[in-house]
């Protein structure tokens, strides 16, 4: 385990450097870029902060479809079985699967979860526009 | 090009068309693009002082499109139709290494999220969506007939319609993009594949009729840009790619942010537009969106495999989640 500062702690740091001493002193395509690089860490430690929870929800929702799997113990390998179960999803989808009935409902459904999840790190605010709706 | 040689090409380009001398100030390059480099500048010529742009090729021989060769002959098809376009002035000619054209330079502002926003803009706000609604009626009432010099944009491939060869184009870049499967993006293409819209008349689309794509003021639309992606197809290409979430920039209206799509089919057909298809119109928009969340995991492709490095390209890919919660409200019914 690593010394403090946390990585939140450091992420913290640097897009504070970003924000309050790379923008206001550049101008134009440096300072567009330092903002675009701010609201990456930014994103970064959102992602940190939820990503055990969206893939953990991710896996269960493909249960769910695709039928239950464990899940690995590490994280390369998540990610890893993940993508191949949504390679399996999309060739479902394109074999007319989730053309209509129940499947089609579900397929939707769990898509929307993983779709906001996707936003709550992106695009928080967008997140929360489409979840009110819902 | 450096500023020393655009100042005097400049100045031997218009003296020759003005009957000179001619005084070139206040040369500014505009953008950074990768396709095109924008200069604006200021001509004292013994016809009257010209607010000029010049819109050249970034490097002689740069590889380009129709569209991008075209574009003075666009804009000037445009300007004779009556669409509000910047002045075309002269078509380049060997004066600079590279092909450019020289149109007057419109003053106002293009940013999407400040005619959403700003103050300033409320009374644009109201007459924007009628005024491209004229606009675009405008463009799609011109015809390859009448323009032989347009006859080299792109058609669509024979046998194939306009809706089915763009599906076919976007499809492929998803596939051969070669990141992460995309189920929403599959639910998608298979609807718009279910939907497909029968042949119908071909017209010169714009190709990127947006928000970001029009410079306007106070009063409302100065002066449709970036025609080079037009090409001959379906008119309910424009009215559907206009509509696309992203292009709102957080408007509330589908219509450039501000308008509703009734307001703007009502308005475009009183302008002489072609009679709108409701479902074709939704397809496009459909497919709009599907593109858009395309060209973000594409571009995020080009950062991937180190063609460019720029953070900003990178980041892109981190957008495609905002085409496919729309692609999903969508696919549910909920055309918002």
């Amino acid at each position: 385990m690593q010394d403090r500062p946390t990585f939140d702690e450091l992420l913290e740091a640097v897009a504070g450097y970003l924000r309050d001493d790379v923008m206001p002193n550049t101008q134009g395509r440096l300072s567009f870029h330092a903002r675009v690089s701010m609201n990456v860490v930014e994103m970064l430690r959102r992602e940190l902060a939820t990503m055990e929870e969206h893939l953990a929800r991710e896996w269960d929702g493909l249960d769910r479809l695709l039928g239950v799997e464990p899940m690995p113990p590490r994280l390369a390998g998540v990610r890893e079985a993940l993508l191949r179960r949504n390679a399996d999803l999309c060739e479902r989808i394109r074999k007319g699967d989730a053309d209509e009935g129940p499947w089609r409902l579900a397929v939707l459904s769990h898509l929307r979860t993983v779709t906001l999840d996707k936003l709550e790190v992106s695009n928080p605010g967008l997140a929360a526009e489409y979840r009110d709706r819902a | 090009m450096q500023k020393d040689e655009v100042q005097q090409g400049l100045e031997r380009f218009i003296a020759a068309r003005t009957g000179g001398p001619v005084t070139v100030s206040n040369l500014v390059r505009l953008s950074g693009g990768a396709s095109r480099e924008t200069w604006s500048f200021d001509a004292e010529t013994p016809a009257g002082r010209i607010e000029g742009i010049l819109r050249a090729d970034p490097v002689p021989g740069a590889p380009t499109i129709p569209g991008r060769e075209l574009e003075y002959h666009l804009i000037k098809a445009a300007w004779d139709a009556g669409v509000t376009v910047p002045e075309p002035l002269w078509d380049g000619d060997d004066t600079f290494p590279v092909a450019f054209f020289v149109m007057r330079r419109v003053p106002g502002e293009t940013l999407g999220a400040r005619l959403i926003r700003g103050e300033q803009y409320a009374k644009a706000r109201e007459v924007v969506p009628a005024q491209l609604a004229r606009d675009l009626a405008r463009i799609h009432g011109i015809r390859e007939a009448d323009h032989p010099e347009l006859a080299r944009l792109e058609h669509p491939p024979a046998g194939k319609t306009s809706a089915e060869a763009q599906l076919d184009y976007y499809e492929n870049n998803y596939r051969t993009a070669e990141l992460d499967p995309h189920p929403v993006f599959e639910l998608a293409i298979r609807w718009l594949r279910q939907h497909l819209p029968p042949p119908g008349e071909e017209v010169l689309v714009h190709g990127d009729f947006r928000l970001g794509n029009f410079i306007f003021d106070e009063t409302g639309v100065r002066g449709i840009l970036d025609w080079e992606l037009a090409h001959w197809g379906d008119p309910m290409e424009d009215l559907g790619w206009l509509a696309v979430k992203s292009w709102r920039f957080g408007g509330k209206q589908p219509i450039a942010g501000v308008g509703t799509r009734e307001a703007f089919i009502e308005a475009y057909e009183a302008a002489g537009g072609r009679p709108v298809n409701r479902q074709h119109f939704l397809w496009y928009e459909m497919f709009g969106n599907l593109k858009w969340g395309v060209i973000t995991m594409t571009q995020a492709a080009t950062y991937l495999t180190g063609r460019n490095r720029s953070v900003e390209l990178a980041a892109i890919g981190r957008r495609t989640a905002e085409t496919e919660i729309v692609l999903l409200e969508l696919l549910e019914g909920r055309w918002d």
